[in-house]
């Protein structure tokens, strides 16, 4: 078997083990951390470029045949998936290194991230329903100790309603593996899928797999059940409200367009339903955003109202719609890991994150302003940045198929969401700091923070400027999602390639 | 069988899901920790229970009426990690009444809906003005 196809969910375990045998020494964990974190950034972009080529990675953990082994396969939706893992990995982990003041939390962080990063990765790449449900563990174990990270009163509470309801929807999840298991005495996804697209599936297996598709939802903050993120994410330390923001919530994205795409790849009841929960998805997370008044609150609150413009594509079901939706996750996740860690930033120079109490880093940190007002002008959908092309296809998608009015609600949700990032702008960007310009604090060992901001930054604008390459590679990727040849190849006994 | 586990299935998870609705966080602990293990019956019922022998197939024979392995290899699998979690939120049950003295959940969970505090004078970020962070270190682990 292809050693690359396990490397993105081995090189974050190693490195965990590595950080963990290296404990007592605070620096050396820093260094083999973000070591671990490069290392899988380059895997990821290693795998990119072979999906690029066209060339599905695929294998079969421990050599044992599918469907009654772990298959594992890495296409171009889950190469991508991967390499940003590895970007906003190492974005979180450099980021992270600022916190020189209290080593234990530093070292903890350290530790964590990796065993999340593993799950994370695992989720991407495997092709076995229980397995995914694994995986799924992994990284919300990691992330229970991440967003406990540091104590205290406020973010205990906010541990609390992460726990919560993350485990109910995890609990969903295993119920759901089982019933599938039940119904169709499989739980390899190609298996499945070659069942549902027969038609060959009971209506038991359907529920099941409906049920399954809840406990993604939750996972994903959709329309009604989003209600746990809002309330938990600002509370957790910055790096890891960021890497939260950025990847956890899309875990649960990609797993609805992997599930939905290969079970049903034409429009149907399931396409339907999905419709209308992205619509309201979009509206009431930036309706909800619009009546916060502190920097994370206002981006939580949109991180549910842009999976909204994800679930818009899949639901559209057609191939430029799926094609949209990968790009937006592609570019959302960028984007939104770095208004977090600018927020953070910006909250450590003028000592609040209530935006009543900042204001005056226009004139005090202008790189800072201009480093804002590119991933927030990308959200919002402005050309030529990322997120304008995002929006563009899926409107385009919208509208051939005639749902003008998910356009428009998309359309209408980038107006709002043009407010929210206005709102910041003005309130802590442009208008004097209400204690005086001194109130505004230098920044202590944040270079390492400088240039994450920056890089996320700069790869913004380049995948605006490049959306050409980058769409081309999402249709492509939509394409093998209407048809996962990989994942029937690897029934045949055909493993590798 | 089948029937009786399923009904089992049906009765812990009413049990479970009706503590998980209550206030007190004790119970929700104990709630999750009920709806796990129904779950857990549940996956092994879906599974069916026909069988009776183990599943060990050797070069010469395969038993006749074998176990589905699979279902329990799952449920063994959902223990463990259920076990882990359940021992997390017990930690996190602990530490919530230690740090806020209470384990009503609403009242706890209205702590987030505060105003962010600001950030201490030179501190770092993510350190809250927050008199309970501080001697929070290791203790809690």
């Amino acid at each position: 078997m292809n050693a690359l196809v396990v490397a993105p969910v081995a090189v974050p375990l190693i490195t965990l083990i590595l950080c963990i045998l290296l404990r007592p020494r605070h620096r050396l964990v820093a260094t083999v951390s973000v070591a671990g974190a490069m290392a899988l950034l380059l895997v990821g972009l290693q795998v990119l470029a072979l999906a690029a080529g066209d060339v599905v990675l695929a294998g079969q953990l421990g050599g044992w045949q599918a469907p009654f082994g772990i298959t594992v396969v890495i296409d171009r939706l889950g190469a991508a998936m991967v390499a940003i893992t590895g970007v906003i990995g190492l974005g979180t982990v450099l980021y992270g290194l600022a916190r020189e003041g209290d080593p234990a939390v530093a070292r903890d962080f350290h530790l964590f991230i990796h065993g999340l990063l593993a799950g994370v990765c695992g989720a991407f790449i495997t092709a076995d329903v229980f397995n995914l449900y694994v995986w799924f563990e992994v990284l919300l174990i990691g992330s229970f100790a991440l967003i406990a990270l540091g104590g205290g009163k406020r973010r205990l509470a906010g541990t609390l309603t992460y726990l919560v309801l993350n485990l109910l929807a995890t609990l969903l999840f295993l119920l759901a593996a089982g019933l599938v298991y039940g119904s169709t005495g499989t739980l390899n996804m190609g298996e499945l899928a070659l069942l549902f697209r027969a038609g060959e599936a009971s209506s038991a297996a359907t529920l099941a797999v409906v049920l399954m598709l809840l406990s993604f939802s939750i996972k994903a903050a959709l329309f009604p059940v989003f209600g746990w993120l809002p309330a938990s994410y600002h509370v957790a330390w910055t790096p890891v409200s960021a890497l939260f923001a950025g990847l956890l919530t899309k875990v649960g994205v990609y797993a609805l367009i992997r599930i939905v795409t290969l079970l049903w790849p034409e429009y149907g009841a399931v396409h339907e339903v999905l419709l209308w929960v992205a619509c309201a998805t979009m509206l009431v997370g930036v309706l909800g955003a619009a009546a916060q008044t502190e920097v994370r609150r206002i981006l939580s609150f949109h991180i549910v109202s842009q999976v909204g413009y994800m679930i818009l594509g899949l639901a559209l079901a057609a191939p430029l719609a799926i094609a949209g939706a990968v790009f937006y996750l592609i570019h959302h996740i960028i984007v939104k890991a770095n208004l977090f860690f600018i927020g953070g930033l910006a909250a450590r120079l003028t000592g609040s994150e209530r935006l009543a109490a900042m204001g005056g880093l226009y004139a005090k940190v202008p790189l800072l302003a201009l480093l804002f007002a590119i991933p927030a002008l990308s959200l919002a959908g402005i050309p030529p940045l990322s997120g304008f092309w995002a929006k563009f296809a899926l409107v385009k998608a919208s509208l051939a198929d005639g749902f003008w009015w998910a356009a428009g609600v998309a359309l209408l949700t980038g107006i709002f969401t043009l407010l929210s990032m206005s709102k910041i702008w003005n309130e802590a960007f442009l208008k004097a700091h209400p204690q005086g310009e001194a109130a505004i604090r230098p920044l202590r060992d944040a270079r390492w923070a400088w240039v994450t901001v920056t890089a996320l930054a700069a790869m913004t604008v380049a995948i605006g400027f490049g959306a050409g390459p980058v769409m081309d590679y999402a249709i492509a990727a939509a394409a093998q999602l209407a048809e996962p040849t990989a994942y029937f190849r690897a029934l045949d006994g055909a493993g590798g390639q | 069988m089948e029937l009786l586990a399923a009904l089992t299935v049906g009765g812990l998870a009413g049990i479970g899901m009706w503590m998980l609705l209550d206030r007190n966080l004790i119970r929700v602990v104990i709630g999750i920790a009920i709806l796990g293990n129904a779950i857990n019956l549940g996956v092994l019922t879906a599974g069916r229970m026909a069988g009776d022998v183990a599943a060990f197939v050797t070069a010469t024979s395969t038993p006749d009426h074998a176990a589905n392995p699979l279902p329990q290899a799952l449920v063994l699998t959902a223990i463990v990690i259920g076990f882990g979690l359940f021992v997390f939120s017990l930690a996190v049950l602990k530490r919530i009444r230690e740090v806020h003295d209470i384990t009503t959940t609403d009242v706890v969970s209205a702590v987030t809906e505060e105003p962010a505090p600001d950030l201490r004078e030179g501190s770092e970020v993510g350190q809250r003005a927050d008199p309970a962070a501080a001697p929070d270190k290791e203790g809690g682990r």
